[in-house]
């Protein structure tokens, strides 16, 4: 089934320039998936197809040099946001501007050069790396793609970016498969081959949640190392909280495709204005037995992206809910200065 | 054996029979669990910990095999069993929970069914009327709605499987229940309600559990005592509060600094250096003592004793055990 596009008519308006410190710029997103389901079904229901609104209208800009953290459960498409933002994904709506550049207008051979400098660090460093190559080999692809093909100029290029993520001496990995280094230095690896063509932004999705606790800090250490190094812009996305305080300047908090929250992180964790931000903050478990969680959490679980609940997506769970919030949606709005909140009562919250 | 001890392991080995040689998963470990305690027991990927939760139940197959150590559950040692009498301690006595609730759940299988079938497993007088009105109290005692009980595992969700499973291992009534990783699977708030049912369910069945699990603060919000393994051996067992209050094994000290916590207002995240050992060719002396910042001299040639510090807080740790190396050496 092919997905609408709706961007066809839109010309490609230039960007004003003011927003330059923004590297991105994400405007109403939206991502549909269609639902599969059979001939008999499409006829019955006569041409309309369910489908999962894994991002429904998701707007937010990320400054250059910043960490943007953006948190959620599982199934709040904050994945969907990651991809869509390096178009791995086509939007069904609305569009993500990169540097200045709308990516909905520009053409594929302009999209592959604007490759090099978005790259991506998935959870799972195993399944990130093609098992038959060498490390040598992997970090090399990207560099033959866009930096050079000369053989001793891509080793050049790999061997100092392999020391700079500390695997050294570099000769020793650069013949090495994946299964014959640990888990914490394949994501390294991974690391290694995002940072290779010096990109602006890294979309790192979980970057470090299937590492040990011990290798945890390494590498969020190391991330933060290179950040600076590399003037690299970082994409956070993560379930954890907890892991977000620690690199985040900024977060946003989604809920089934939606923003419940956006702003600087000691803003939305200290003075949080929306009631589901408040129970995941509450939800994260505490290494400090004197500090048991006494707060009852949100009943039920995250509901289907396939028909969300009218209103308020968060109001079945809610415990400040009222009747309006079955009926409005409420928008995203500044509640504080660079502090946006979608709640009709955030204000009580914050008293 | 102590007598508030429901499982006491003593000196349990586990090997695994590998190409290359044979790896102790599980090296000499001695551990007490307490009736109707929840024991958190810790460590990184690949410290034995899983391995010791499968060898309590003896449920190891293939290449793994019990090579030593005493299994003392309730009275008895399950290691003098046989084969054909340790089916009626697994899942009626002790009940055991996985990671992946779907994998251990039968796809095709209505909820009820299982619930069914494990009570008539065990108890084949009970009729499949009774099994059924069991089944649908404690299923509702666990936060499920009866009707649901006829649906099949992929239409619940991952919490609700999850306290499926639990309803398993309480419908015989089972005294001592093994969680491994029980929540890593699920998100935040869904672990959060599960970790207060587990509580609930310690107070209201006097249940005992194991909990083991890589999330530190898990175990911080719900354990009475917690167990630290390192490379196959025990680090340190005691009662949370001391534990995190006070770690006495360099390991624990750093495991515990550099756990992201969301409380704290300031501070970085303590980076421990290097990596845990192969343990086909485990580190003489001392398991920890290549990472340890405390390192002496006699860590790299002589293997700590697992023994209390102050009370019932045991440490495998020669920082706290030279002044009995010394006098030894003294008489040598």
């Amino acid at each position: 089934m092919p997905e609408p596009r709706l961007m066809e008519n839109k010309t490609a308006a230039p960007v004003p320039a003011a927003e330059t410190a923004d590297l991105v710029r994400v405007e109403n997103l939206r991502k549909h998936f269609p639902v599969q389901s059979g001939f008999l079904a499409s006829i019955l229901n006569r041409g309309h197809i369910p489908a999962v609104k894994a991002v429904d209208g998701v707007s937010f800009t990320i400054h250059k040099g910043e960490v943007f953290g953006l948190a959620g459960e599982s199934g709040s498409g904050k994945s969907t946001v990651g991809r869509l933002i390096l178009r791995l994904l086509d939007p069904t709506e609305g569009r993500v501007i990169f540097d200045g550049t709308d990516l909905s207008t520009i053409s594929p051979e302009a999209m592959r050069k604007l490759r090099s400098r978005m790259q991506v660090i998935f959870q799972d460093p195993l399944a990130s790396l093609n098992p038959r190559m060498t490390l040598g080999e992997a970090i090399g692809h990207p560099v033959r793609i866009h930096i050079t093909t000369r053989l001793e100029e891509v080793k050049k290029v790999v061997c100092e970016i392999l020391e700079k993520v500390g695997l050294a001496p570099a000769e020793q990995f650069y013949n090495k498969f994946p299964h014959q280094i640990s888990g914490g230095q394949r994501q390294r690896v991974v690391i290694a081959r995002a940072l290779v063509t010096a990109p602006d932004l890294v979309v790192a999705d979980e970057p470090i949640a299937m590492a040990d606790v011990s290798v945890r800090a390494l590498l969020l250490d190391l991330m933060m190392k290179l950040k600076d190094e590399f003037n690299l812009t970082y994409l956070f996305i993560t379930h954890d909280l907890a892991t977000a305080k620690y690199v985040c300047d900024r977060i946003a908090v989604m809920y089934l495709g939606k923003l419940c929250e956006v702003g600087t992180l000691a803003e939305v964790y200290q003075h949080s204005g929306h009631p589901y931000t408040r129970a995941l903050l509450e939800a994260v478990p505490v290494p400090d037995p004197r500090h048991r969680r006494k707060e009852l959490m949100p009943a039920g679980e995250i509901p289907s992206a396939i028909n969300p609940p009218p209103g308020c997506h968060f109001h079945p769970r809610c415990p400040i809910a009222r009747e309006n919030c079955s009926v409005e949606e409420p928008a995203l709005r500044e509640l504080r200065p660079g502090h946006f909140v979608a709640c009709h009562y955030a204000e009580e919250l914050l008293k | 054996m102590p007598d508030d001890s429901l499982y006491s392991v003593r000196n349990l080995t586990v090997e695994y029979q590998t190409r290359v040689g044979i790896v102790k998963a599980v090296d000499d470990v001695s551990l007490d669990i307490r009736r109707g305690e929840i024991l958190g027991l810790v460590g990184e990927s690949g410290c034995g910990k899983s391995t010791l939760g499968k060898a309590l139940m003896r449920l190891h197959t293939g290449p793994a095999r019990i090579a030593n150590g005493e299994l003392w559950f309730d009275g008895r040692d399950l290691m003098k069993l046989s084969d054909r009498e340790m089916p009626d301690v697994r899942g009626a006595e002790i009940g055991m929970i996985f990671q992946d609730p779907m994998t251990s759940l039968n796809p095709v299988q209505r909820i009820l069914d299982h619930l069914t079938e494990t009570i008539q497993a065990h108890e084949p007088e009970t009729s499949g009327a009774a099994a059924r009105t069991r089944s649908e109290e404690l299923v509702e005692r666990l936060g499920i709605r009866r009707e649901r009980l006829n649906e099949y595992p992929h239409q619940m969700s991952g919490g609700m499987r999850q306290r499926v499973m639990i309803s398993l291992a309480l419908a015989l009534r089972a005294k001592l229940v093994i969680a491994d990783e029980p929540t890593t699977s699920l998100d935040v708030i869904v672990e959060a309600k599960f970790l207060d049912l587990l509580k609930e369910l310690q107070k209201e069945f006097g249940l005992t559990i194991l909990l083991i699990t890589h999330n530190i603060g898990v175990v911080a919000e719900v354990a009475d005592r917690v167990a630290v393994m390192y490379a196959a051996k025990m680090a340190e067992v005691g009662d949370v509060n001391d534990v995190f209050a006070d770690p006495k094994h360099p390991y624990t000290q750093g495991l515990l600094k550099s756990v992201p916590n969301i409380r704290l207002e300031e501070g970085e995240l303590y980076k421990m250096e290097g990596a845990p050992p192969n343990l086909l060719h485990p580190p003489i002396g001392c398991r920890f003592h290549p990472r340890c910042p405390f390192v002496m001299d006699i860590c790299r040639t002589r293997e700590p004793a697992f023994e209390p510090v102050v009370g019932g807080h045991l440490v495998s740790c020669l920082l706290y055990q030279t002044a009995n190396v010394k006098q030894e050496g003294l008489h040598a």
